[in-house]
């Protein structure tokens, strides 16, 4: 029972990093319409900045996050600035095209620049574990910092859409990009203020994600980054409760399923589920279906 | 000076022109019909003004400043509103939600719900259901709604796009009344209508669109009496 509830936390953080990466996905797709498959290698790359502020330049660690953050936001604003906002209207293939060009391009600029060694990521949070029940449950402070980190991010997102004029112009360009226009907003500066949001979030979900699994290559952000798209599709792409949803139980499922069925079988379990949440219902979870009257 | 001055204006979708220098005026206070057949070139006659196609050639002036280079986005500051062809309201969003984008320029929150309040004294349909998602209003209600969404960012001019399409006929007279209200209210207007005789009937001037060049101008009466309006847009 222990053991059971020790995966679920687990679960939990991982769906929790899993989430956080996932509402960059959706947020982007929502709002510009187009699947930032880049999007996990900014992960990466804001790992590579924390790693180095922190081991190689000794920086504290609060700073570090704080200049991890700072250059991915910019990264993510130059990537829609040079690859993506030419293409505006292009065909979605041409799009999705050069965003899997912009991923490749920032795993070999990684390799380039940091090498092909794995790093040995410093973990972020300097806390005991919680011990429970008499020493038999654990949580591993990362855990704990994880989770609640994502509850925040999530809250502040939400109260971002539903107060701020720019998330309300966030809104009204995920609706319609044109009619958006007519109100006065100006759709390319909202475009780039998703990037910047998702691309920050990026940053904080790879310094967590390397906190807890220690391993950074400038592979490390494909995986999450695909599951993390999983996940948002899992919840209703374009849906910000959505994707925290399909990132929790994206997570749950695949240490689940790596602790009772079979750690090989993990990722094949995560993406089979998918399939059958999208046969079932195609528009994911929390997809929105609108009932138009004409 | 006229408030809204088009200058030779000259607008291309790749190859093709669909506007061949087309110049006219809209005067302060006026309402001002532009008619034609489908493909005639008034939805991007409007497009142009309104910023959202940059023409080839010609100039568009409002209240005496050049804005032909200006975005679409940055007009709507100038004080000019757009209905777009098809209402274009978010359909997911509530019609609350939707009237409060069309405040989107403004900032004043007590000026902006003084506006809400005009708005649903105007078209009451719209209060009843201000909680409702945009996408299941009647097309009658999202015309209204689309129009009461331009008028929160309180225009001095406001473009038409076919507020009829698509409408019953009860719908038609209600929408037209509408416009004719807003004129008296002091905002002027330009109107693009396939429904001639309609937009004639509430307009001061007219002008007739023919495929990308303007072919009859004048006083919406005269244009009503013409033989060749009559025959070709009139029904008569």
């Amino acid at each position: 029972m222990m053991s059971f509830i020790s995966y679920l936390l687990n679960g939990v953080s991982l769906g929790s990093v899993y989430a956080i990466i996932a509402l960059g996905y959706t947020m982007v797709y929502g709002i510009a319409k187009m699947l930032n498959f880049a999007h996990g290698d900014v992960i990466m790359i804001g790992s590579y900045v924390a790693f180095v502020a922190i081991n190689s330049m000794g920086l504290p660690i609060p700073l570090s996050i704080l200049i991890s953050v700072a250059v991915c936001t910019l990264l993510g604003v130059t990537i829609e600035r040079i690859a993506y906002k030419p293409l505006r209207h292009a065909s979605k293939l041409a799009v999705l095209i050069t965003a899997i060009g912009a991923s490749y391009f920032l795993q070999n600029m990684a390799l380039l620049i940091f090498g092909a060694n794995t790093k040995s990521f410093p973990s972020v949070v300097k806390m005991d574990p919680l011990k429970l029940a008499d020493g038999q449950l654990t949580i591993s402070s990362e855990t704990i910092v994880t989770v609640i980190a994502c509850i925040i991010i999530m809250i502040c997102l939400m109260a971002f859409m539903k107060y701020s004029k720019a998330g309300h112009a966030m809104l009204a360009v995920s609706e319609d990009g044109g009619a958006a226009q007519l109100m006065g907003i100006n759709v390319n500066a909202t475009i780039a203020l998703t990037f910047a949001i998702g691309s920050a979030l990026a940053a904080i979900a790879g310094v967590l994600l390397c906190s807890a699994y220690p391993s950074l290559t400038p592979y490390t952000g494909a995986m999450p980054g695909i599951k993390a798209f999983v996940a948002a599709v899992f919840g209703g792409i374009g849906s910000i409760p959505g994707a925290f949803i399909g990132g929790i139980l994206l997570g749950v499922i695949e240490i689940l399923g790596k602790a009772y069925i079979s750690s090989q079988l993990a990722d094949a379990i995560v993406f089979a589920v998918l399939i059958i949440v999208l046969v079932v219902k195609p528009t994911g979870l929390l997809g929105k279906q609108i009932q138009e009257k004409v | 000076m006229a408030m809204l001055e088009i200058r030779d204006l000259e607008v291309y979708y790749g190859m093709i022109q669909a506007i061949k220098g087309i110049s006219f005026d809209v005067n302060e206070g006026e309402v001002i019909a532009l008619i034609g057949a489908n493909g005639a070139g008034k939805t991007t006659t409007l497009h142009t003004i309104s910023g959202l196609i940059a023409p080839k050639h010609g100039t568009v002036t409002f209240e005496g400043k050049d804005i032909t280079k200006i975005p679409a986005h940055k007009i709507v500051y100038a004080g000019m509103a757009h209905v777009p062809e098809g209402r274009r309201v978010f359909p997911s969003l509530s019609v609350l939600q939707n009237l409060k984008l069309g405040a989107y320029t403004r900032n004043n929150k007590d000026e902006i719900e003084e506006s809400l309040q005009m708005i649903y004294k105007r078209f009451p349909r719209l209060e009843e259901r201000k909680n409702q998602p945009a996408g299941t209003l009647s097309g009658g209600e999202q015309q209204m709604l689309a129009m009461g969404r331009a008028l929160m960012s309180k225009p001095r001019i406001i473009l038409m796009d076919e507020p009829s399409m698509g409408l019953s006929p009860i719908f038609v007279n209600e929408i037209f009344d509408i416009i004719k209200q807003v004129s008296a209210s002091g905002t002027t207007v330009l109107l693009v209508e396939q429904n001639a005789k309609k937009a004639l009937s509430i307009a001061d001037r007219g002008y007739v669109l023919e495929t990308g060049r303007i072919v009859l101008e004048g006083n919406a009466q005269d244009l009503m009496n013409d033989e060749s309006v009559k025959k070709a847009y009139l029904g008569e």
